[in-house]
């Protein structure tokens, strides 16, 4: 019993035994986490993942603030049923713009990972006002104050900028443009065809139903109808991305 | 006047939080600080109000409701403080855990927008992990680090603070909630300057207890210490790093993740799963390290055991945050480590709970003799059978059912009920006399009431989780014989109601056991000892 002997050395020495433990709860997370940041093939190769329009970056911001991700998953398995419910099984690739996550833990309503164009803006705006008058099983909440808000503007470029800052590439455009994109893309008569520019597929048109204000709702929508659209999976080259 | 100087801190914090309210750059900054400006006006004109009538006896050692000091050698008003904020925090959470419950069988409960499930889903996370069972841990530390170390907490005046300041990110991050400021990471939901104050707190935490351990008049650090300063230590790193982010406005609330997606998501899980693993289990063991030998009167079973199990222990729970990611977009080889060692874990966890429950080797008359044993058994036998089917769960092929369902709430419920709740009202079951220095409890009858109260409220919340959680996994994978899935969506919804009706039960009976309790604090530190028949008779039976 020799080790367990020198042992009471730990025992009678407070910073040996603080340096000592904490050298053995890092080894774990330095193993797992670390190569994640440099292995190349954690993240597949593919088309068509942009960062978020500004809109979808504020409707995003709602998602979170809402706490949405508590029932509901943005990441689809690879199983038969989930496939068949929800579409192709989510890739890495798809959130590497994502700060912070939304893969959830949690379906206590459906899986939204791809979401995007399944319903139309109105359904939307009706389920999200009174979720029970669209589905009556559903235990959802009533998010109808997200109509009544407006969508506040003033820090978008700077919510860019702290993207950028953590990896997400922005351009210098699109943060010159990003008030102006914010409402273009909500707006009938807005600059359209310089918001898909910057943000290829980005849904554009009135969301919430009221074309003249720019509200929560419009921002949400957008954010939701936008959601696991940017892949072409009918291109997509699944075995080329074994891991 | 003694609270001059924390009174010119205390405004100077006021004012900077008013200017925060008038300056922020969002509405929900400038409602945080218009919050956090009241709470600092209200505590500066507490303690100018309350400075010259009372005469502490030492330092930090206030008299609380004129109960004497337990012993002059230790610093035992923050506990007293400590126990009495455990135990509020413990019933705000479990009123808002059966509140959010109530809200997923009966939606229309939902009071939008402040009271939607979102938002008060976080609130009851937070305020049992981290204000209950924080509460609980930081009190019982500095109980258990002044006894077991003789000497007196290290800092004077900064146990106060680490109390008070604890207490204040509580408040900071739970209205947060509820007007909205999260980042969205599950039990690391407030926002970047909520994160820093409780760093600040929490480096004042960790100076207060290595500090007693440093000046400690023992040759040995006892084993409870080993386990909270692992805790105190490994939180300190977990939430550093998983809190990474970068502000979008030095005066505004939001900030973005300094990582995305996989990267994100595996460093979220790390995080999550050693909240768990450090918050709610090392902490606890080395509660139970302190708490059952002392009430039991027996030493440690095996002094061998608590050193290899607590090394394990702590080695291996930092790898186990990926089995919170199976099947998704995380690379392979990491979901495999991460299954692999969550299934090693269960060892040196039922390695803890062999050493506590056979402390009790010739002393085991003490479970039908003595609640206090018996919701000590209780907390250990849920810490056994959780620490058994996590590393089940974690398995792939039973995690592609559970995971995503009811199953894991159940799992993490007869934890956390079971096992922290458990151990920690023992704890202040054990305290309370000693901390108002009265000779016994008000009542043992209302401890053997809200222990029976409290285990049948587990078995039909967990229970019934687990009914729900596999019939929702098995009912979304379920096909016919032409090879269709057989339920949609809100058919798997509809069929969860009576569970989740049920759950409310089994919430309301473990609160209901958490009120008794504090009325039996209550008139335990008003001095009362009610009359009633003994629990058990000692004397001897005659045969029938």
């Amino acid at each position: 019993m020799s080790i367990l002997d020198k042992h009471s050395k730990l025992e009678t020495n407070a910073s040996l035994l603080l340096v000592f433990s904490f050298l053995v709860v890092t080894v774990g997370g330095i193993v797992e986490i670390a190569p994640l940041f440099y292995l190349d093939n954690t993240i597949e190769k593919v088309e068509g993942v942009r960062p978020y329009s500004p809109l979808e970056l504020k409707g995003r911001d709602v998602y979170v603030r809402e706490g949405c991700y508590l029932c509901h998953s943005q990441m689809i398995r690879p199983f038969r049923d989930e496939v068949e419910r929800y579409g192709n099984y989510s890739l890495a690739a798809e959130s590497m713009y994502d700060h912070p996550f939304q893969w959830g833990s949690k379906r206590t309503g459906p899986d939204l990972a791809r979401v995007g164009g399944r319903y139309s803006n109105a359904w939307h705006v009706q389920h999200l006002a009174d979720p029970r008058s669209v589905v009556p099983e559903s235990v959802m909440p009533k998010y109808g104050f997200l109509l009544e808000n407006d969508l506040k503007s003033d820090l978008t470029a700077d919510s860019l900028k702290a993207n950028q800052m953590v990896g997400v590439p922005y351009t210098e455009e699109m943060i010159e443009n990003a008030t102006a994109d914010l409402f273009a893309q909500a707006t009938p008569d807005g600059d359209w065809d310089g918001v898909q520019a910057r943000y290829p597929k980005a849904v554009v048109g009135d969301f919430d139903g009221n074309p003249d204000r720019v509200t929560e709702m419009d921002a949400l929508i957008a954010y939701l109808q936008m959601l696991g659209t940017l892949v072409d999976f009918s291109t997509y080259q699944a075995d080329q991305n074994y891991r | 006047m003694k609270y001059t100087a924390t009174v010119i801190a205390l405004a100077v914090a006021a004012v900077l939080a008013l200017m925060g309210a008038a300056l922020g750059r969002d509405d929900l900054f400038r409602a945080h600080s218009g919050i956090l400006f009241f709470i600092l006006t209200a505590a500066a004109f507490f303690l100018l109000n309350r400075a010259p009538l009372s005469v502490p006896t030492d330092a930090g050692a206030i008299p609380f409701r004129g109960a004497g000091e337990s012993s002059p050698a230790y610093i035992d008003g923050p506990i007293r403080y400590g126990v009495i904020a455990t135990l509020f925090w413990g019933i705000v959470g479990f009123l808002v855990g059966i509140v959010i419950a109530a809200q997923l069988a009966w939606p229309d409960l939902n009071i939008e927008p402040y009271l939607n499930f979102g938002r008060l889903r976080p609130l009851h996370t937070s305020a049992v992990v981290f204000a209950f069972g924080g509460n609980a841990l930081i009190c019982t530390s500095f109980w258990v680090v002044q006894r077991t170390s003789r000497q007196k907490l290290f800092g004077g005046d900064l146990a106060w603070f680490v109390f008070w300041g604890y207490q204040l990110f509580i408040v900071l991050a739970a209205t947060g909630y509820v007007i909205g400021v999260t980042q969205s990471r599950e039990y690391a939901e407030p926002e970047w300057y909520v994160d820093l104050l409780l760093t600040i707190v929490w480096v004042a935490y960790l100076v207060v207890f290595l500090g007693t351990i440093m000046t400690r008049r023992e040759s040995h650090i006892y084993v409870a210490n080993w386990f909270y300063l692992s805790f105190i230590v490994t939180v300190a790193m977990l939430h550093v790093v998983n809190n990474l982010a970068v502000p979008v406005s030095f005066m505004g609330s939001k900030s973005y993740s300094a990582f995305a997606g996989v990267q994100d998501a595996l460093t979220q899980w790390w995080y999550g799963h050693n909240a768990v693993g450090f918050f709610l289990t090392a902490g606890f063991l080395g509660m139970m390290y302190y708490f059952m030998p002392k009430q039991a009167g027996r030493p440690v079973y095996s002094y061998r055991l608590s050193i290899v199990h607590f090394w394990s222990l702590i080695f291996l729970y930092i790898w186990a945050g990926p089995h919170h990611l199976h099947y998704t977009a995380l690379p392979d080889w990491a979901q495999t480590l991460g299954m692999v060692f969550s299934i090693m874990l269960w060892m040196p966890s039922w390695g803890g709970m062999i050493n506590g429950l056979m402390t009790l080797s010739g002393a085991w008359d003490k479970v039908r003799t003595d609640p206090l044993i018996r919701m000590m058994v209780m907390a250990l036998a849920f810490y056994g059978m959780s620490t058994f089917e996590g590393p089940m769960m974690s398995i792939k092929s039973i995690n592609s059912l559970s995971h995503y369902t009811d199953w894991t709430i159940g799992h993490v419920h007869s934890g956390a009920l079971g096992w922290v709740g458990m151990i920690s009202f023992a704890a202040v079951y054990f305290l309370v006399p000693k901390l108002w220095a009265r000779t016994q409890l008000y009542s043992l009858r209302m401890v053997n009431w809200h222990f029976w109260l409290a285990t049948l409220g587990i078995v039909v919340y967990a229970s019934v989780m687990w009914v729900s959680g596999i019939t929702q996994g098995l009912m979304w994978r379920e096909y016919d014989e032409q090879g269709f899935l057989v339920y949609s969506f809100a058919e798997t919804v509809a069929a969860m109601h009576p569970y989740y009706a049920l759950r409310v039960l089994g919430g309301g009976l473990y609160f209901l056991g958490a009120l008794i309790m504090a009325y039996n604090i209550y008139q335990t530190i008003r001095g009362r000892v009610r009359d009633e028949r003994p629990l058990v008779s000692l004397a001897p039976q005659p045969a029938e």
